[in-house]
């Protein structure tokens, strides 16, 4: 079945609430409204406003409520209309979400799911374009998933949902309509499982959200010009498939991590560090990285473009890479 | 007066008195290094926890601030694993990951000290939500010290518990200092305090809060209504904290003189209710000294089992970070 990337995430979090009842969605015009992207379309008509709850634009205080509803045993999906106001909510994902379980010795559990779409779209200003999940991954507790594709992120959402801890949910709002094919009937994606979305013998990528559809672009013009890319989605980033990534460097010897996000301490360079300290034998080369500039992210078009990793930027670090610039 | 109704009294008055005879057990160990970090002492504040508590059933919810032992302590905790939790020990309440400020007891819904001020008023909305959601006639108890109600947190939380008609009781512990800076510096409304909750249409009343009867009194009554559905209270309680802030900050400090902290313990609880035994319910010295034997031999042994257990072993560090599947 063709969805889009918005369909799919409707569907997951459709069939999670029609299967249990202790599930709800609370967040900012996820109701009346149909959210503020439209993921949660027909949710308040089918589910009722004591299961889909509006908010007051209060990230911090409905963020907790949740927190403290999971700790009583309901399982929460906070939607935040951009991740950029999770910021504002980060007392309650950093101090009370991630650490509560730990702090309490095990007694307590924060079953939840905070979803939103991160990263930059076109020309929203640098409050609203920001790529966080580099704040995410740092802290112990939390796990972090950010999927590409509608298929990733109809399986991932239905596991996220079933996880009994806190996880964080990325998604993009450039990815939103992005068309793909999702599998008939039920199904999950299991957390922690990167895949290799393209096989390739001469050099690997790892991209995640909206990047690896720039990396596949790239991998596909780069073919034309006689080079094999194989091209990796971790998909969940916390905690990490090293392992996937391991096998295709063995293979490779070549690994290029494309990251939105900013540059210095970004999840590409934790990345790297982990595939140094289990791979380093394997590396014909040292790893490149293809990140966001450290700037804010500027509104003006060709500004912000400039911010950003594009097609032609990966396509650069791979042949530099391969000695074939 | 019924030998019920002394023996109700008895109860009162034995309950503040361990957690007065635990607080200062605690600044002895703290003085003996047996406990580092920060410790916050409940003394002079007894009778707020004791008589709200003594309002609730068991299964209802209780959370608190970083000054919660005695809360812990009211709701029945055993006093030895409360210690050993002080201690470091892994018989600890939470085996020792949550020490003095973060103290969970889940079998008797204590859901947990808390130490980022305001930060858990929005966990008590969403406790006090889930009950709501699933039907259950459960109240939600949220102690916080006066220093928390001007932050935003706190606001978000009493907004959310009106807008939506929670079953939560903010008990708002107006000791008058927040840490050395006074009320008076610290809100704009210092005299009334509980505008704060007014101001969002929630219900407020303050009660002297050094008077166990009188605050189990008003919580008798307040409990009842909010059980029935008729949406959150906020009680204030004026109290008086005769130690320093913690272990760091002298009884009375610079930022307050020895004459005030005499005035005030002239009001203390003990002594309070005491007065009211003796003159009311013939209660005699022999009973208190007996009370005060019994309570000595119960400290005594939560401070022996703290001292006879073992430190947590270094193999549990990473344990209950997340839900294992």
């Amino acid at each position: 079945m063709l969805l889009s990337y918005r369909e799919a995430l409707n569907q997951a979090m459709r069939e999670e609430m029609r299967r249990d009842s202790r599930i709800f969605l609370i967040g900012e015009e996820v109701g009346y409204y149909q959210g503020a992207f439209k993921v949660t379309k027909g949710f308040v008509e089918e589910f009722g406003p004591q299961r889909v709850v509006d908010t007051p634009i209060t990230e911090a205080g409905f963020t907790g409520l949740a927190i403290g509803a999971a700790m009583a045993g309901l399982h929460p999906i906070v939607e935040l209309m951009t991740m950029n106001f999770g910021i504002v909510a980060l007392d309650q994902i950093v101090n009370n979400a991630a650490k509560i379980r730990y702090m309490s010795g095990g007694q307590l559990s924060v079953p939840l799911v905070i979803r939103g779409p991160g990263s930059a779209a076109h020309q929203l200003g640098a409050q609203h374009s920001q790529s966080l999940e580099a704040w995410f991954c740092h802290v112990p507790g939390l796990k972090v998933i950010a999927p590409a594709t509608p298929h990733d992120a109809k399986g991932l959402l239905k596991s996220a949902i079933r996880d009994h801890n806190p996880v964080i949910f990325i998604e993009a709002q450039l990815l939103y309509g992005t068309k793909g094919e999702v599998g008939d009937g039920e199904y999950t994606t299991p957390l922690g499982q990167a895949e290799v979305k393209r096989e390739g013998a001469d050099v690997t990528i790892v991209a995640y959200s909206k990047m690896l559809l720039v990396a596949l672009e790239a991998a596909e013009q780069l073919r034309r010009e006689g080079l094999d890319v194989e091209v990796i989605d971790p998909r969940t980033l916390k905690p990490l498939d090293l392992e996937t990534i391991v096998t295709s460097v063995t293979k490779t010897g070549r690994l290029v991590i494309v990251e939105e996000g900013w540059r210095f301490c970004g999840l590409g360079a934790q990345i790297a560090e982990s595939i140094y300290s289990a791979a380093f034998d394997y590396l014909d080369a040292p790893i490149v990285r293809v990140t966001g500039e450290d700037v804010p992210i500027p509104y003006s078009r060709p500004l912000e473009d400039a911010a950003i990793p594009d097609v032609p930027r990966v396509i650069a670090a791979v042949k530099s890479l391969c000695g074939a610039a | 007066m019924t030998d019920m109704d002394r023996a109700d009294l008895f109860s009162l008055y034995r309950q503040m008195l361990l957690i007065r005879r635990f607080e200062e057990k605690s600044a002895e160990m703290y003085a003996l290094a047996k406990i580092a970090g920060f410790l916050h002492l409940y003394i002079g504040e007894e009778a707020i926890a004791v008589g709200a508590i003594a309002a609730l059933r068991p299964d209802d919810y209780v959370i608190s601030a970083y000054r919660d032992h005695g809360h812990c302590l009211a709701r029945g905790s055993d006093p030895g694993k409360v210690m050993a939790e002080l201690f470091g020990k892994a018989t600890g309440l939470c085996q020792g990951k949550g020490g003095s400020m973060h103290l969970v007891d889940l079998p008797k819904r204590f859901m947990g000290g808390y130490a980022i001020v305001g930060g858990h008023i929005p966990l008590a909305a969403g406790l006090a939500f889930a009950s709501k959601y699933q039907k259950q006639d459960l109240v939600t108890v949220c102690f916080f010290g006066e220093g928390a109600v001007p932050s935003g947190q706190a606001h978000e939380a009493f907004n959310l518990a009106a807008l939506w008609k929670l079953p939560v009781i903010f008990i708002c512990e107006n000791n008058r200092y927040g840490m050395g800076t006074p009320v008076q510096r610290a809100v704009a409304l210092y005299e009334n305090v509980a505008e704060a909750a007014r101001s969002y249409g929630i219900t407020a009343e303050r009660v002297d809060g050094m008077d166990v009867l009188a605050v189990r009194g008003l919580m008798c009554k307040v409990v009842d209504q909010v059980r029935a559905g008729q949406g959150p209270y906020f009680i204030e309680a004026m109290t008086y904290r005769f130690m320093g802030h913690s272990m760091a900050d002298p009884s009375h400090g610079h930022y307050r003189s020895k004459e005030e902290v005499e005035k005030y313990r002239k009001r203390d609880p003990l002594v309070v209710l005491k007065e009211t035994m003796v003159s009311q319910a013939q209660c005699s010295e022999a009973d208190f000294k007996q009370l005060e034997r019994d309570i000595a031999d119960v400290v005594a042994a939560a401070v022996k089992f703290a001292d006879d257990s073992p430190f947590p072993d270094p193999a549990s560090l990473h344990a209950d970070i997340l839900v294992e599947d």
